[in-house]
């Protein structure tokens, strides 16, 4: 159970070799009252090298075989996941980057990206909402992105994606709330991760340690969307409103 | 067969609330029902007037049984002052019922808005405890609806009765309590007041004086540091005889005066308890009060319930709630007690009413708090700021000294600790086990320290 200042007993990741993903566990099993862990992702065998890092949590467990652009493989999951308990927070971390050029090329590869990055949310969000009405409390991080609220030239069919997947959880914050349930929304702007290596960087660049210390106080204060940085609020507050013809004009 | 109902539950701090099916039964029949397969997996928990601080009387997912229909003085003997009643019968009912008759409620917390049932699951005390003991120690049996037994008597002296006392409603439903209550021959209370200099003064006063007392209790400045650390207001009293009031109430002994009842706004700024409004308000209640003041006679709810005059006062907390913290360490562990306070002080963050009492000697309840010592409560509002590595820290402050953390008041305890601070709480859980053998009974708190299996 989460305490009253806000610590969870609880985690499962899915996505569970996220650097993000595994940088929020980091940061709020700080606060000593961590249990158990469930890592979740497709490769069971890269999952249990990351298992490793977190020897301090009493229960870690490692689900493997789950694809997020495969809700066939959900169900199981999901079930796998509840086997062991109430889950306090689940983080959804798992993403697509994939390659805007190839993208823009190859229709295969951009359905890809939506795959994962919303149809996997939906899947696996309307899964753990009826969770959550079942044991009467729970949160979800949903991993969104800046480019969620303005996607550029540059990356628009993930940020497309995004977009669909933040729109998705903002709803299901509010489904769940009258079942003692809380979703928090992320949207970090470029995170230097695995996932991001050889990419160019964006503006603001940041580091997955800065997500988690914001997604730690987001959920502290029952937070519905976090940034990170947190100063990304301000400049998106900005950019969102920009009139696309000058929004367009800047460096992409 | 009540309907169920979805709610959203908090305990009277409103941090971490969670959705339960709320269901008032109808009669015992239907208690004892929902106890005994009624319930799903999610399990039940039973919830009196929800003034527990913390998730006690939550059940996310499960049932939570509302008894407050069931409200019966089953028999009274106005001989004796043994009272045998429904667990959801308040310390307020006694007073009204029992008061204009002579007696008093054997042991009462800071509130009379408590249930019978909710003194029994926390073993309450109140600023009698170096005198009176704990609430358990006047009740005389109980009847219980547990999932193993279904309904059944428990008397003082059985292990289910110990278990029960500060056992957070983990081992049953108690549908009825027989409670002794105290003789007294007014609502006036005689009352001494003095001011403490600092820690020091304030232990060495109670340690002398508390004997002649049957209430004791200091209000103590958390923020008040340097040679003032631990400045207090001490304030004693007894129950006033006829002959020690005015002629004017003399004759009617327990009609009071009307009293204004004030309410909290229902909204109020996150920040109006910080560290300058608190230090403002501690300063003006410390040079308030009397540097010594002898035989104020005062009417007892003034003396007992300063706060139940203002309605929804956690409302003033914010909307992000606050947290009790009340501890007690053995007498000798005064250097703990400072070290605490001093912590306190450092800390970016105030507590509102900080209150500081000797215990006497615990009882044999196996999860009773209170145990010789002192005991310290705070109430710190949760804001921005990071609380928990400093009550973490005041936490093994505690440990390291033999004492122990306030489950009925805790929302954040490392259940790791649970176990040095309780000695008995494996011999809790067997008699658990025994008489919830498919662990029926659960609530958030339960699952939060382990006290439950899942």
């Amino acid at each position: 159970m989460k305490d009253g200042l806000g610590s969870v007993q609880s985690i499962a990741v899915f996505g569970g070799t996220s650097d993000i993903g595994l940088a929020i566990v980091e940061r709020l099993a700080r606060a000593g009252r961590l249990q158990r862990l469930v890592l979740v992702g497709r490769d069971a065998q890269a999952l249990a090298v990351e298992q490793k890092r977190f020897s301090v949590v009493p229960e870690v467990e490692v689900v493997g075989g789950f694809d997020a652009a495969r809700p066939d493989t959900h169900d199981d999951t999901v079930d796998a996941v509840f086997a062991g308990g109430d889950v306090d927070v689940a983080i959804f971390a798992f993403g697509l980057l994939g390659d805007q050029a190839t993208a823009e090329a190859d229709p295969e590869h951009a359905l890809e990206i939506g795959a994962v990055n919303y149809a996997g949310v939906v899947s696996v969000g309307v899964r753990l909402a009826d969770r959550i009405k079942q044991q009467g409390h729970g949160t979800i991080v949903v991993l969104s992105s800046v480019a969620a609220e303005r996607a550029r030239r540059s990356n628009f069919v993930y940020g497309s994606a995004k977009a669909g997947a933040d729109a998705f959880a903002l709803g299901l914050a509010e489904q769940v709330r009258p079942y003692g349930g809380h979703v928090l929304v992320v949207r970090p702007g470029f995170v230097r991760t695995r996932m991001t290596q050889g990419v160019k960087e964006a503006p603001f660049a940041t580091e997955a340690a800065v997500v988690a210390e914001e997604v730690e106080r987001g959920l502290r204060h029952g937070a519905a969307v976090v940034w990170a940085p947190g100063f990304l609020r301000y400049v998106m507050a900005v950019l969102r409103h920009l009139p696309r013809a000058v929004f367009c004009r800047l460096p992409q | 067969m009540a309907a169920e109902t979805r709610r959203l539950l908090s305990g009277w701090g409103r941090t971490a609330p969670t959705a339960a099916k709320v269901v008032e039964p109808i009669d015992d029949h239907e208690v004892e029902w929902r106890v005994g397969g009624g319930a799903d997996r999610r399990g039940v928990i039973a919830r009196g007037l929800g003034r527990s601080y913390n998730d006690a009387a939550q059940n996310a997912g499960g049932l939570v049984l509302d008894l407050t229909r069931l409200r019966t003085i089953e028999h009274f003997d106005a001989d004796t002052g043994v009272v045998d009643a429904s667990s959801s019968i308040s310390v307020e009912d006694l007073l009204q019922l029992f008061l204009p008759r002579g007696w008093f409620p054997p042991v009462t917390p800071g509130t009379r808005f408590v249930t019978l049932g909710g003194s029994v699951a926390a073993d309450v005390h109140g600023k009698n405890h170096h005198h009176d003991g704990s609430f358990m120690d006047h009740v005389r049996s109980l009847r219980m609806t547990t999932p193993a037994d279904g309904t059944t008597k428990v008397e003082a002296g059985d292990d289910l009765f110990w278990a029960t006392a500060g056992g957070m409603g983990l081992t049953g439903v108690v549908n009825q309590v027989k409670l002794q209550l105290r003789r007294v021959e007014t609502a006036w209370m005689r009352v001494d007041t003095e001011r403490a200099t600092d820690l020091d003064d304030v232990l060495g006063r109670m340690e002398e004086g508390d004997a002649k007392y049957e209430y004791s209790v200091a209000w103590i400045d958390c923020l008040a540091r340097g040679p003032r650390l631990g400045r207090a207001v001490l304030t004693r009293g007894q129950h006033a005889t006829a002959a020690e009031l005015p002629p004017l109430e003399r004759n009617e002994p327990f009609t009071l005066p009307p009293t204004i009842e004030l309410a909290a706004p229902p909204w109020v700024p996150a920040g109006l308890l910080n560290k300058a409004t608190v230090r403002t308000f501690n300063e003006l209640w410390f040079r308030r009060a009397p540097k010594h003041e002898r035989e104020r006679i005062v009417a007892y709810p003034s003396f007992f319930y300063p706060l139940d005059g203002v309605e929804g006062w956690n409302r003033l907390y914010g909307k992000r709630g606050f947290v009790q913290y009340q501890a007690v360490v053995p007498l000798a562990a005064t250097g703990t007690l400072r070290s605490m306070i001093e912590r306190l002080g450092r800390e970016g963050t105030a507590s509102f009413l900080s209150v500081l009492k000797r215990f006497g000697p615990g009882n044999r309840g196996m999860l009773s708090f209170p145990t010789e010592g002192w005991t310290l409560a705070l109430d710190i509002p949760v804001s921005g700021h990071d609380l928990r590595p400093m009550l973490d820290q005041l936490d093994r402050m505690v440990v390291d000294a033999g004492g122990r953390v306030y489950v009925a008041k805790d929302s954040r305890v490392d259940p790791g600790l649970l176990r040095a601070m309780y000695p008995r709480l494996d011999e809790w859980k067997a008699v658990q086990a025994t008489a919830d053998p498919d662990g029926v009974m659960q609530s958030d708190l339960g699952r939060r320290l382990g006290l439950v299996r899942r």
